[in-house]
């Protein structure tokens, strides 16, 4: 501490604030968020990831779109399906002394085992009477990411549209519509979602989710709320109402744009606890039933078998743990972008300086 | 207001509920001959004739009896009083959750807050990586790992307790590096750190393997008074900083007195004590270290008296542990245990012996064990959590003009840290720690499912698959109630807190 000179400290502060400046000049702020969005590297590796597993997710064993007969079945890549037995390839892949349906995916080299990278027929292996493991796997994180995009979307329309209104108008509006955001509050959502996939579990997933969706507005609406009341009584608000622009002009073009990054981030946060709520509900048994898979009824099938078989268990759970990593890391990286005040570009200075 | 909105919210519930279960579909493949009259038993029962808002109703006139001395939240499918369920799980659930949640806490804040104020080194980076992971992951997962790796693992190892000379490395150096993240400093004292816990841990785990420690805990006096020793260290930095003298004097000294009651102490500790025991030898550390604090100095008197009460507080828990612990070589002789003291499953043994359950220790011990699997899950998920909403509080409180002042006048780093930082960072964890208490009750649900518990979370999953509407209805409220609470003692407490906010009215 005490070798620092005040002057030359002053001067790069000065420095970094004129960087900063010049970094931002002339850019509308989407450009701003995108570029401190693309320029968070945790946050990026997790974007691509995502992107990643969810078009594997949803090209290998194809998915049905429509409902009930009405719809079209998209054919996937991959060879096999939820309802294939394949017991010859499950005997064919033998290890640990005699279990079979062994993963046969090999990440060693050859010249550590000496057979090589491959994937082999079954790369996840086979449960107990033979079904492709890879192929219940994708089926079950397609029920979850579903879910996932359901229960958020609709989380993020209605807790829009109830926030901004209670925070726009206020008053006797705000009061009512507070009240029952409450309560619906005071309600523990997991609660409401074992009512609710006790009954609506073995309709599908899509009934689930939406009535999930329905349950998981609360947060947003509240957030909304606050934002919409302080950014009300902005400057700029005034200063558009004086041009004579109408509620709904103000709402839209005024005041909502400027509350996308609460929206966008709370409703990222959403998406994983969603995911998380998904796959708990379906662990517990009132979640998605047989024949139908999910991540959490996977588990739940297959904890005991973790001494015999544990690939049955690992895969499920890494690929919950992923995709819920992954968003939670997109959601801190949006925060960042949206967060004016955050300082970006860590210098040298602000390393040396955690160190003391 | 409050009961509007649990009104409201009940209502909901209710008809929700009563929509969606059908306590009639147990009979669609039944074959009895009398399945007329059973189902119409059931419908008369139930009330199933009344449309569910109407019937709600009934139910609100019993729920609502307290405001007349004449609270009846009903009977169950097996006419049991809801009531009498819910008083029988909800102590259940408290133990299960309250040891988790307060280490949950402790754990996450001091971590959270080292991170905000190491903010960028590597320590910072490696924690936010870890609580991001621990946010992520679904709790019967953890559950599921840790039964095996710690539980049936331990158990085998403790079969023939040899450590591999790899191991003691590997877990030396991590602990080294644990806390020589913690410390930070300059790269010279990083390392040195790192060196120091390293090899402290692997002499004391070769000790601990040598001297058949695992098969026979205890701390003994020199453990008790090493671990008194650390905590005066860390409460002296805290809250005087290590430079004051008698800072020193208070916390060591309350540090060497815990050392000398050691004996004095086992005499409450028999066989027959009881809770008031416990209590007891609380009273006499902490008035012991508050005496000392008291005598050392007229000036700050204040200063120095917390320092002996949270020392002689913090170390009474080893001297309590190491009582625990000298049972642990019986209990793990017992029948019912028969050498693999970790359980994965339940939430006590009935199979103790009567002189063995009647014991205040060897009964406390048998519910640590099955503590100790269901608290390092719910530790880990929620750990996360405050780590990341500490770091924020921290980060932002640190970047106030007030700070600048405080560090511009002249006042220590420590004391701008501590008294101008952490407090007010504190500040908003207030409403976040009530809400979070309040919303253990769903996170109980899964966990005592895994687990084996009969607390609340059983009684929901019974309700729900029974198709019991009074039993879900008394689950659903009491969560609601306790979420409505939680929400007001919040209010009222940050008015209490920070003086810039009073409730207007």
């Amino acid at each position: 501490m005490s070798e620092k000179k005040p002057s030359i400290q002053a001067d790069l502060k000065e420095n970094e604030v004129r960087n900063v400046n010049r970094e931002t000049l002339g850019l509308s702020q989407r450009q701003i968020v995108v570029r401190r969005f693309v320029s968070h590297k945790a946050a990026m590796a997790s974007l691509i990831t995502l992107i990643g597993i969810v078009i594997t997710v949803f090209t290998a064993t194809g998915f049905r779109l429509g409902f009930g007969s009405f719809g079209v079945t998209i054919p996937g890549w991959w060879p096999f399906s939820i309802t294939d037995i394949d017991p010859e390839g499950a005997m064919a892949s033998v290890c640990n002394g005699g279990v079979t349906g062994c993963p046969t995916l090999d990440l060693k080299p050859s010249f550590i085992d000496g057979d090589g990278i491959q994937f082999g027929m079954h790369p996840f292996g086979t449960d107990i009477i033979g079904t492709d493991y890879f192929a219940l796997v994708v089926r079950g994180a397609q029920q979850s990411l579903m879910v996932m995009v359901i229960v958020s979307l609709l989380g993020i329309i209605v807790g829009t549209i109830l926030g901004a209104i209670a925070g726009f108008f206020g008053g006797i509006v705000d009061a009512v519509l507070m009240r029952i955001t409450d309560m619906f509050l005071v309600t523990p959502v997991i609660l409401i979602g074992a009512v609710i996939g006790f009954k609506f579990g073995n309709l599908g997933v899509v009934p689930l989710a939406l009535m999930l969706g329905f349950f998981s507005w609360m947060g947003l609406a509240r957030f909304v709320r606050t934002e919409f009341l302080t950014l009300r009584e902005r400057e700029f608000v005034d200063a558009a109402r004086v041009a004579g622009a109408s509620n709904r002009r103000v709402i839209f073009k005024h005041i909502l744009p400027n509350a996308m990054g609460i929206i966008i981030v709370v409703g990222t946060l959403l998406m994983s606890s969603a995911i998380l709520i998904e796959t708990g509900l379906s662990y517990l048994g009132f979640g998605i039933k047989p024949p139908d898979v999910s991540l959490g009824l996977l588990i739940s099938e297959y904890q005991g078998t973790f001494n015999i078989s544990p690939w049955l268990f690992w895969w499920p759970g890494a690929l919950i743990v992923a995709i819920a990593l992954c968003v939670n890391f997109i959601g801190d990286g949006l925060r960042d972008a949206f967060d004016p005040r955050q300082e970006r570009n860590i210098s040298r200075k602000d390393r040396s300086n955690a160190r003391k | 207001m409050m009961l509007v909105i649990v009104f409201g919210a009940s209502f909901l519930a209710y008809n929700l509920q009563a929509y969606s279960s059908n306590p009639l579909s147990g009979f669609a493949e039944s074959t009895a001959v009398n399945k007329e009259f059973l189902m119409a038993k059931v419908i008369r029962d139930l009330q199933l004739d009344v449309p569910p808002p109407i019937r709600y109703f009934s139910w609100l006139r019993g729920a609502l009896g307290f405001l007349w001395g004449d609270f009846n939240l009903g009977l169950n499918r097996e006419d049991i009083p809801v009531i009498d369920l819910l008083a029988q799980a909800i102590p259940v659930t408290i133990k299960l959750v309250i040891s988790a949640t307060i280490l949950a806490i402790v754990l996450g804040i001091s971590v959270g807050m080292i991170t905000a104020i190491r903010q960028y080194s590597r320590f910072d980076y490696v924690m936010t990586f870890i609580s991001f992971l621990l946010f992520s992951l679904p709790i019967f997962w953890v559950a599921v790992l840790l039964k095996e790796f710690m539980a049936i693992r331990f158990n085998d190892f403790l079969v023939n307790p040899q450590i591999s000379t790899l191991t003691i490395i590997i877990a030396s150096l991590f602990l080294g590096l644990v806390l020589a993240g913690f410390a930070g400093g300059t790269r010279l004292q990083f390392f040195l750190v790192l060196a120091g816990g390293a090899v402290f841990t692997a002499v004391t785990v070769t000790f601990m393997e040598f001297s058949n420690w695992f098969l026979e805990p205890s701390l003994g006096i020199f453990g008790v008074s090493f671990l008194a020793l650390c905590n005066a260290a860390i409460v002296i930095l805290l809250i005087s900083g290590l430079e004051s003298k008698k800072g020193r004097i208070a916390g060591l000294g309350t540090a060497v007195a815990i050392t000398a009651l050691y004996y004095p102490l086992q005499l409450l500790m028999s066989a027959d004590a009881s809770f008031i025991n416990v209590v007891a030898i609380f009273s006499i550390t902490i008035s012991t270290g508050l005496a000392i604090g008291y005598a050392v100095s007229p000036i700050d008197r204040r200063v120095y008296t917390r320092i002996g009460l949270f020392t002689a507080f913090l170390s009474t828990f080893p001297l309590i542990i190491d009582r625990y612990l000298r049972e642990f070589s019986d209990y793990l002789a017992s029948d019912a245990v028969n050498g693999r003291p970790v359980p994965t499953i339940g939430q006590g043994k009935d199979l103790l012996t009567t002189k063995q359950s009647e014991n205040f220790w060897i009964s406390g011990l048998d519910t640590a064990l099955h503590l100790i699997l269901p608290t390092i899950a719910l530790t880990l998920i929620s750990f996360a959590g405050y780590v990341r909403f500490a770091r924020g509080s921290l980060l932002e409180v640190l970047n106030m003009d007030y700070i600048r002042t405080a560090r511009a006048k002249g006042l220590t780093e420590r004391t701008v840290i501590v008294r101008h930082g952490m407090r007010n960072a504190l500040l908003p964890l207030t409403t976040i720690l009530v809400n979070d208490f309040a919303g253990l009750l769903g996170g109980a649900i899964i966990t005592e499912g895994v687990f084996g518990w009969k607390g609340m979370g059983q009684l929901f999953n019974d309700a729900i698959r029974g198709y019991d509407m009074n039993l879900f209805m008394g689950v659903f409220v009491l969560g609601a109630f306790l979420t409505v609470i939680a929400n007001l003692v919040a209010d009222l407490l940050y008015g209490v807190v920070d003086p810039r906010i009073r409730i207007r009215k």
